[in-house]
């Protein structure tokens, strides 16, 4: 530790008593920022790369569950893009997460909008709606599954009594109806951690903007148009992605609902993943059809980081 | 590891050969008076992971039985239950990094995708072949492999067809139907009174592929032949197709969004008069307060699956197995632990605790009252001796493994009978899949 050092600057430029190795380390502003990250960086490699590289790599080799495996290139990737199933996982996922999230986008902002209103009783209803994301995700899928069930569903019960459906509706059977029912689950879920998002936003929003564009004569949704979408978009941008993610890599709804199934009908990528890897021993193939979600996944931050959250954007400009 | 230790501990008296000189008979083998026992290491505690019950008793009593080896032999036991498709990639887990529990009970050919990781245990299967014995072919397949026994099999979670007594006899049937043809017509008939069957179509991975691959066995078809190459694309595998094509119309709607829990509710609810299951529909009805229940148990009976074209049984169910990792620093104290739960005193038992959930993959145990005090658990005797191992006619390892849980059977079935696919469709998409595995 005390051996002699090099001096860096010329002691005679410098100072007469040269302060020791240690000291002049610490007084580094390289090193010390080096240090204050190094923890940071030590639980993002441990917990976030070394993860990430491993099933990357895996999704090169064949390896099973309990054997290491081979390398063998982009085999898996080959035989994925000829199956049909997994073919069929890919496109349930982008219809799953495109209509979800548009819903849940929509639906969102418009019940932040209604909650940044001067409502009775404001904070207890803002806490019920985060009600959904709140709940467990397991619990409220198999409320789901009760309520999609073939033959005890409260809603094929309800239409009956009523007399509006004489058969119930075969909710999760049918490859269609089970797609929308697993997409009305996920935006019951997913609505509110988009509104209360933008709640949030729509509560930064200075109230002079929407004081000089009355007197400037804007109507409601002109307002709305020109002052609130503006000024909400970098939340918008953050929360869309953040959405986008969830739903794309979405696994216990559909898990615990169909298993993928009627038919595969329902499978996303997750869920395929899952079921190829784990219960069926393919690791290597189940980390390649994980890792080729990576593309995807960073084409939708990078859409939402380069577009979404453009400064011209934000002030209501055009391009 | 071949070297074989059983004459290290076999105490063995001329009672060996009178056993084995009476061959296949069910006389009693324990007359033989063989005993085998392991000594324990000192110090030794053992960590057991095991699939979550499936009726209540089973758990029980295999506490009871854990406490008991304990008090006999001071051995700590430490038992996990959990969920039994979480076993496996727990199991999986352990063989990979070489630590975890000792023992883990797990389920149909799990210990086949690392069977180097697992301790030789045949100087056990073999004494219990012995004693109890002779093993189910079927129990064969699961703890044997190459030339040694990888895991000790507990049994099969037995899967037969539960009906009721009455619907039947209303649709005009004095008798379950033995054969695949008066099957069918039972099934029309049971749609036409109004109270139809239902077979779990979905991902469901128990009775979903129980009953698929007893269907496409049934008529002789199989994933792949005695060699391991992928033979599905046969025309056996169109007339189970075609066979499925009729009987699913008669089914009660949404059964291709059922998984494993599914028929169970719409059995216990009279939705369904028909369905595969374990004996748990059963214990349920028969041990809830409510009288409706109970009078549905009363109703309700058991019978084997119907025998197909190929004129003999071709049941499929989930099967148990106990495997000990050579990690473990205790084997000896484990193969103590598993021993002492097959033997007699224990075993019984835990078979009566749950009254036959789970059936015998030794001979021998045929003989536990269980199976006839109540002529409604009786179907579940033959479980083992009536089912085939997954993966049939092939090898058990991990392309068994992979095709039955990706469901290729269970979607070729249910395309074909729903007619999202034309049955030859069905049939090259499964080859593919299957060839995936199988390569």
């Amino acid at each position: 530790m005390n051996a002699p050092q090099p001096p860096l600057v010329s002691p005679a430029v410098y100072a007469p008593v040269a302060p020791s190795f240690l000291a002049r380390v610490f007084d580094n502003r390289h090193f010390l920022g080096l240090l204050f990250m190094l923890p940071a960086a030590a639980l993002l490699i441990v917990f976030l790369t070394y993860p990430l590289g491993l099933g990357v790599f895996l999704g090169f080799t064949d390896a099973k569950v309990g054997r290491p495996g081979e390398w063998i290139g982009i085999e898996n990737y080959d035989f994925l893009v000829t199956d049909s199933v997994f073919r069929l996982a890919v496109w349930n996922t982008f219809l799953y997460t495109f209509i979800a999230s548009v819903i849940k986008f929509a639906l969102g902002l418009w019940l932040a909008l209604l909650l940044n209103e001067h409502i009775p009783f404001k904070a207890f209803v803002r806490a019920i709606v985060l009600l959904p994301f709140i709940v467990p995700t397991v619990l409220s899928a198999i409320a789901f599954w009760w309520i999609y069930d073939a033959q005890f569903s409260v809603i094929s019960w309800l239409l009956t009594k009523i007399g509006v459906i004489h058969t119930y509706i075969n909710f999760l059977g049918e490859p269609n109806l089970a797609r929308m029912s697993v997409i009305i689950a996920n935006i019951w879920r997913g609505v509110p951690f988009v509104a209360i998002c933008l709640l949030a936003g729509l509560q930064t929003i200075s109230p002079s903007l929407y004081e000089a564009a009355a007197i400037d004569g804007a109507n409601g949704f002109q307002k709305f148009w020109h002052v609130t979408l503006p000024m909400l978009s970098p939340i918008i941008a953050v929360v869309m992605t953040f959405s986008v993610l969830f739903t794309f890599t979405d696994f216990q709804l559909i898990w615990v609902l169909t298993r993928g199934g009627p038919i595969n009908a329902t499978h996303l990528m997750a869920t395929l993943s899952f079921q190829r890897a784990i219960p069926g021993g393919a690791l290597g193939e189940g980390a390649a059809i994980a890792t080729a979600m990576i593309p995807f996944l960073l084409a939708a931050i990078l859409f939402s980081y380069f577009g979404l959250q453009r400064r011209k954007w934000q002030q209501g400009a055009k391009d | 590891m071949t070297t074989r230790t059983r004459r290290d501990f076999l105490k063995t008296t001329a009672g060996i050969a009178a056993g084995a000189a009476l061959g296949e008979s069910l006389l009693p083998r324990e007359a033989a008076a063989q005993q085998l026992s392991f000594k324990p290491e000192a110090g030794a505690k053992l960590r057991v992971l095991r699939w979550k019950r499936f009726v209540q008793g089973d758990e029980d009593q295999w506490m009871a039985n854990t406490k008991k080896f304990t008090d006999v032999t001071g051995i700590e036991v430490r038992v996990d239950n959990e969920n039994w498709e979480d076993i496996r990639p727990k199991a999986a887990v352990a063989a990979n990094v070489g630590n975890g529990p000792d023992i883990i009970l797990s389920t149909n050919d799990d210990s086949h995708q690392y069977p180097d990781q697992l301790l030789d245990v045949s100087d056990l299967c073999e004494y219990l072949g012995k004693k109890y014995g002779p093993w189910y072919s079927s129990a064969i397949a699961y703890g044997h492999s190459g030339n040694r026994w990888i895991a000790v099999p507990l049994g099969s979670g037995g899967n037969c067809m539960n009906y009721r007594e009455s619907h039947v006899k209303a649709a005009g049937f004095k008798e379950f139907p033995k054969d695949t043809a008066g099957f069918l017509k039972l099934c029309q008939a049971l749609k036409k009174n109004n109270t139809p069957p239902g077979f779990a179509l979905g991902n469901a991975t128990g009775d979903a592929n129980a009953w698929c691959h007893w269907l496409l066995w049934a008529f002789g078809g199989k994933m792949v032949d005695e060699n391991s190459k992928v033979a599905i694309n046969s025309k056996e595998t169109v007339a189970a197709l075609e066979y499925a094509k009729e009987l699913y119309p008669t089914f009660v709607p949404g059964t291709l969004s059922w998984l494993d829990a599914n028929n169970n509710k719409a059995f216990l609810s009279s939705e369904i008069s028909l369905t595969n299951n374990g004996i748990s529909i059963y214990y349920a009805a028969k041990n809830s307060p409510d009288p409706k229940l109970k009078a549905l148990a009363a109703d309700m009976q058991h019978a084997n699956f119907p025998i197909g074209p190929v004129g003999r049984p071709t049941e499929s169910a989930l099967f148990f197995t106990s495997v000990i990792f050579k990690y473990s620093k205790y084997p000896n104290a484990a193969k103590e632990y598993l021993r002492f739960m097959m033997e007699k005193e224990q075993y019984e038992a835990w078979q009566k605790a749950a009254i036959g959930f789970v059936a015998q993959p030794l001979t021998y145990y045929e003989a536990n009252p269980i199976w006839t005090e109540d002529p409604k658990h009786t179907p579940f005797k033959f479980s083992c001796k009536n089912m085939l191992p997954n993966g049939y006619a092939g090898k058990l390892g991990t392309a068994s493994a992979a095709c039955m849980a990706d469901f290729i059977v269970v979607n070729m079935v249910a395309e074909a009978a729903t007619g999202s696919q034309s049955i030859p469709d069905a049939i090259k998409r499964a080859e593919r899949r299957a060839k995936r595995y199988y390569s």
